[in-house]
């Protein structure tokens, strides 16, 4: 096992995820950035009451904070959050990968042990989660998700989710005859239902389809996909952007004080699912949609 | 409008604070999240003296990461008050006269803060490294064995905050059009 390349992927993992914990990928920022000039616009408006006022003031002033937090900790190479997250792993396994599933289980280990106390991350995870929830001190056990992929050694994707948002999260098993508006809907009220609580301005991931807890993972997967990037099928990209619209009419605004504009982006990840049923999960991530990305 | 504020903050300064004033706090403030409101709450209930007084104090809703070479404490941002409800009005009969954390809370919150003539004010959520250039001191009080959940009592500096219930029971979280 202890051979070079497993040690170097080990390197790798702990790197990766010491970088996300600190920096966002570019079209986050540009999607933050981009939100904080319409905040700005918004609170020079003439024709709006005192109330509204201070309502997108308070916005722009969470816009404004993201803003310099994230120099900081781009800067000083510290967490922008202290909620360093849950490790949640994607192992998308090709034909050519030179790791069998429990090399890459220890691998992953190996590279988390190196980042928690490398990247300062915080001890976030407890053993036993009912009776004692005693602080494991190394942020393990991480949640894993595997599947194949068709070429190539694959990759490893980790989520660093924090629990903020993840408290958020929501599945329903909707009716097979449920229209896509009143799909658009659901999903909507489950946002509503997070209200200002997940840290927003918000990430959305949808997932639909499969099953009860396959949707769920599906959502999960759903918030991996980079921000400003449609789902290829026309039908769920249109979805994608009525989800969007139908959002940001939910007037939550940055920080849940209000306005205009709530999420940054949607993606929605779908499967076949029984004749019986419509599934379906959200899971939201705050702003500091934390992620990394290993090729194997 | 930005404020500048010293705490303790005084009963008559509470009251003049409106929702969605922003104020930059400096002074002491005690650093409790989930597990140490659970402890509390049970010394209070079996008749326990606290750790600590709580008369007057102001609670932070954080749970810090570790510190980086250099630093006085990781990073430290708020974390998610609604968890804090249920322990919220028992802590402010203790003396607790404002908490800090993000996002709504409960009615019975803000009745809590409004019989206190207390405040609830919101930390920027996922702020973390920003926060940290804000404490100029920390010190475990109790509660050591429970790690990034032990009781703080930290100093801080230009804390920034928005004031989200204020003393006469306002919100900012009430008067949202919620409707898709």
């Amino acid at each position: 096992m202890h051979n070079k390349s497993t040690e170097d992927l080990e390197r790798q993992i702990a790197d990766r995820l010491i970088e996300a914990s600190s920096t966002l990928e570019p079209s986050l920022v540009e999607a933050l950035l981009k939100m904080k000039s319409a905040y700005e616009n918004l609170v020079k408006q003439q024709d709006i009451c005192d109330e509204r006022r201070n309502q997108l003031l308070s916005s722009l002033q969470v816009l404004t904070m993201i803003e310099e937090n994230l120099k900081i900790a781009g800067q000083d190479k510290v967490p922008m959050c202290q909620d360093t997250g849950m490790f949640v792993v994607f192992a998308d396994i090709g034909p050519q990968c030179p790791y069998t599933m429990s090399e890459l289980e220890q691998i992953i280990t190996g590279g988390i042990q190196k980042a928690v106390p490398g990247g300062y991350f915080r001890h976030s995870i407890v053993e036993d989660p009912l009776f004692h929830r005693t602080n494991t001190g190394t942020n393990l056990p991480y949640v894993i998700h595997w599947r194949t992929c068709e070429h190539g050694s694959g990759s490893l994707r980790f989520l660093l989710k924090g629990f903020g948002s993840e408290n958020c999260s929501a599945s329903r098993m909707l009716s097979p005859t449920t229209s896509p508006d009143a799909f658009i809907e659901e999903v909507t009220r489950m946002v509503i239902e997070a209200g200002g609580k997940p840290c927003p301005p918000i990430v959305v991931g949808v997932g639909v389809g499969s099953t009860a807890e396959m949707s769920g993972v599906l959502a999960k997967r759903a918030l991996l996909r980079e921000v400003g990037i449609h789902h290829s099928d026309e039908e769920y990209k249109n979805l994608e952007e009525r989800l969007l619209n139908s959002i940001q009419k939910t007037e939550i605004g940055p920080g849940g004080f209000g306005g205009p504009l709530t999420a940054l982006w949607v993606a929605v990840e779908h499967m076949g699912t029984h004749i019986a049923g419509l599934p379906v999960s959200v899971a939201i991530s705050c702003w500091a949609d934390r992620k990394a990305r290993v090729e194997l | 409008m930005r404020k500048e504020i010293q705490i303790p903050i005084g009963e008559d300064e509470r009251k003049k604070l409106r929702i969605y004033d922003q104020l930059y706090l400096n002074g002491q403030l005690i650093v409790a999240r989930d597990s140490a409101h659970k402890r509390l709450a049970a010394l209070l209930k079996e008749g326990s003296p606290l750790p600590l007084s709580l008369k007057g104090k102001v609670i932070y809703y954080m749970g810090p990461a570790q510190a980086a070479v250099g630093q006085i404490i990781g990073s430290c941002g708020p974390t998610t008050s609604a968890r804090m409800d249920p322990f919220t009005a028992m802590m402010m009969d203790e003396g607790v006269v404002a908490t800090i954390g993000k996002g709504p809370r409960s009615e019975e919150v803000r009745d809590a803060v409004k019989k206190a003539n207390g405040l609830y004010l919101t930390a920027f959520g996922g702020c973390g490294a920003l926060y940290a250039k804000c404490v100029k001191k920390s010190r475990v009080i109790a509660f050591v064995e429970d790690g990034p959940e032990a009781l703080l009592e930290i100093e801080v500096e230009n804390f920034p905050v928005i004031v989200a219930i204020d003393s006469a029971g306002n919100s900012v979280f009430d008067k949202k059009k919620l409707d898709v």
